[in-house]
């Protein structure tokens, strides 16, 4: 039972970092039925951006300029990085998605991998090969809870990403540009015939992704401090995986489908050895995605004619 | 001055030519029909005026000015709005929701309004709500307001769609086939609504439609468009005993 719960634990952590990922390559999706491919880089961007914010910070507080908390610092790491990577994914879609928003489908995700690919070697001509590590802005604090051993990090970890899909949540579901998202999900065409900007709606949507990847990327950064350009690429990849169990332009699909891909990873190689743990895991999701290709919250699609 | 004015419209689909000089003046508050056999270019005309194409050469005037190149939002704020021939609905939206929706550019409320529900807010939503229940009475539908349309018949589908375009409160209303795939009861009941509605809001309407019926008791003046040209253009009894409107849609009159 402890051991059970201590994976408990750990699965709700990684389940957050995969649903928080997730949720943008659905919220795309949904608007415009394309995978942005880059997604995984726009991680890896979100965490250098925090990585010079938060050292940028700490700096300051440091010689006196002005002197925060670290957790102040934490926050305002999140929240500046967030916004800054916001401003790059709204960038990445004027520049390398809405020129081609009435080309192939196929011809957009290649834009995709491209895009994920200057991200990747701008990164290294600016910055080299070498690795940076994430400033420690949290201490880590272990406390046992009947056996189960949990860290400071992980309660925040959990905490904050379940408050961001609340607040993403309320954001779709109270506001007029969450109303015209989700109609554009539904049908594309008659939206503009509403008096709405697509193009707003669709930056918006790639910067409202972008910042919760942003969000999952300082967040793994206090739990797993080393960088490199490549970061985003598995756990990109990963993400894109739940996005697609959870169903295509499905936003509680792609949350929900987040944290059942932490469990099945996590429990795989509780059970199995470690080396095993995509193996199976993925095996598992590919069993489900036969059963329901839709995904779990997914609807079937009827094709549209996007004008 | 017209509140549409389309003048030498052309447009060309690659090297098919759809649309062939296309001359179109709809006053305020006129209702116009165009007919015409399957694949004539009247949904093409539709797309051009409404900014989903551009057209090769011609002029379009709203309100006397020129709306060539502006995107369809922008059309659409000037008082321009549509339905279409096959529906267009956000199918897992409640009815409500489409209406409101048509409110977008009058929702002043951001981020704070919608997290901590403040009175302007509610002020707005209560506007928005009061409208949209409005229109739903008027289309007899308010007892579906919490439906999602999805789960609607057909006839009460097509009302919604009309709610949604007359919810943007248009000047103009362009209407691509209302009446398709409607039963007979269906039928005089939406014609009843177009008059009840055109009454109430006094609206331009125009109007794409296959059947006669619809368009010789509704309309003011039809067009008949054949390979995207224009062949005749009169009050419904012109256009009825029009020789090549018959021939048009029934074939010559004797073969030898």
């Amino acid at each position: 039972m402890t051991y059970f719960l201590q994976n408990f634990v750990n699965a709700l952590q990684w389940g957050s970092f995969y649903a928080l990922i997730a949720l943008g390559y659905s919220m795309v999706y949904g608007v415009l039925l394309l995978f942005n491919f880059a997604h995984g880089d726009i991680f890896m961007v979100g965490s250098y951006i925090g990585f010079f914010v938060a050292t940028g910070l700490v700096g300051l507080s440091a010689v006196g300029v002005i002197t925060l908390p670290y957790w102040l610092i934490l926050v305002l790491t999140i929240l500046i990085s967030m916004i800054l990577t916001a401003f790059v994914g709204m960038l990445v879609e004027r520049v390398g998605y809405r020129p081609l928003r009435d080309a192939p489908r196929a011809s957009a995700a290649i834009t995709g991998l491209m895009i994920g690919v200057i991200l990747e070697t701008l990164n290294l001509i600016m910055l080299g090969a070498e690795r940076y590590k994430f400033p420690e802005l949290l201490q880590t604090e272990i406390y046992e809870l009947g056996g189960v051993s949990v860290t400071n990090k992980k309660i925040m970890i959990v905490f904050v990403s379940l408050l961001l899909m609340y607040l993403l949540n309320l954001f779709v579901m109270k506001t007029k540009w969450g109303m015209a998202m989700r109609a554009m999900a539904y049908d594309f065409a008659v939206v503009p015939l509403m008096g709405i900007p697509l193009n707003t709606i669709a930056a918006l949507t790639f910067g409202l992704g972008s910042a919760l990847a942003a969000a999952a990327s300082i967040l793994f950064g206090t739990a797993y401090p080393v960088m490199d350009p490549y970061m985003g690429v598995t756990i990109g990849w990963k993400a894109f995986v739940a996005a697609i169990l959870g169903g295509r332009g499905s936003i509680v699909g792609a949350a929900v489908a987040g944290f059942i891909l932490g469990f099945i990873e996590i429990f795989s190689a509780s059970v199995f050895p470690s080396t095993y743990r995509d193996l199976i895991a993925y095996s598992i999701i590919l069993f489900i995605l036969v059963f329901r290709p839709h995904g779990l919250f997914g609807q079937e699609h009827t094709s549209k004619l996007r004008l | 001055m017209p509140l549409l004015e389309v003048k030498h419209m052309t447009h060309f689909f690659g090297g098919l030519r759809a649309v062939h000089d296309f001359n179109l003046s709809i006053e305020k508050g006129e209702i116009r029909g165009l007919i015409g056999p399957n694949g004539a270019g009247k949904t093409t005309i539709f797309n051009l005026i409404t900014g989903v194409y551009q057209p090769t050469e011609g002029e379009i005037l709203f309100n006397g000015q020129s709306i060539i190149g502006l995107q369809t939002h922008e059309i659409a704020s000037l008082g321009l709005s549509r339905t279409f021939q096959n529906l267009r609905l956000w199918r897992h939206m409640s009815v409500v929701e489409h209406i409101k929706m048509a409110r977008y550019s009058k929702i002043t409320y951001g981020l704070v309004g919608a997290f901590f529900d403040t009175p302007q807010r509610r002020r707005e939503e209560k506007e928005a709500e009061e409208m949209a229940y409005h229109l739903m009475d008027e289309l007899a539908i308010t007892h579906l307001a919490g439906q999602i349309v999805t789960n609607l018949p057909y006839g009460a589908q097509r009302r919604v769609e009309m709610a949604r375009a007359l919810a943007t409160e248009p000047d103009l209303l362009f209407l691509d086939e209302p009446t398709a795939g409607m039963n007979p009861e269906e039928l005089a009941q939406m014609m009843d609504i177009f008059r009840q509605v055109h009454k109430e809001f006094g609206m331009a309407i125009f109007l794409i439609e296959h059947r006669l019926r619809v368009v010789m008791e509704l309309c003011d003046r039809i067009q008949t468009l054949v390979f995207g040209e224009v062949i005749a253009e009169g009050t419904p009894e012109e256009i009825q005993n029009n020789p090549k409107v018959v021939e048009a849609y029934l074939g010559k009159e004797d073969i030898h």
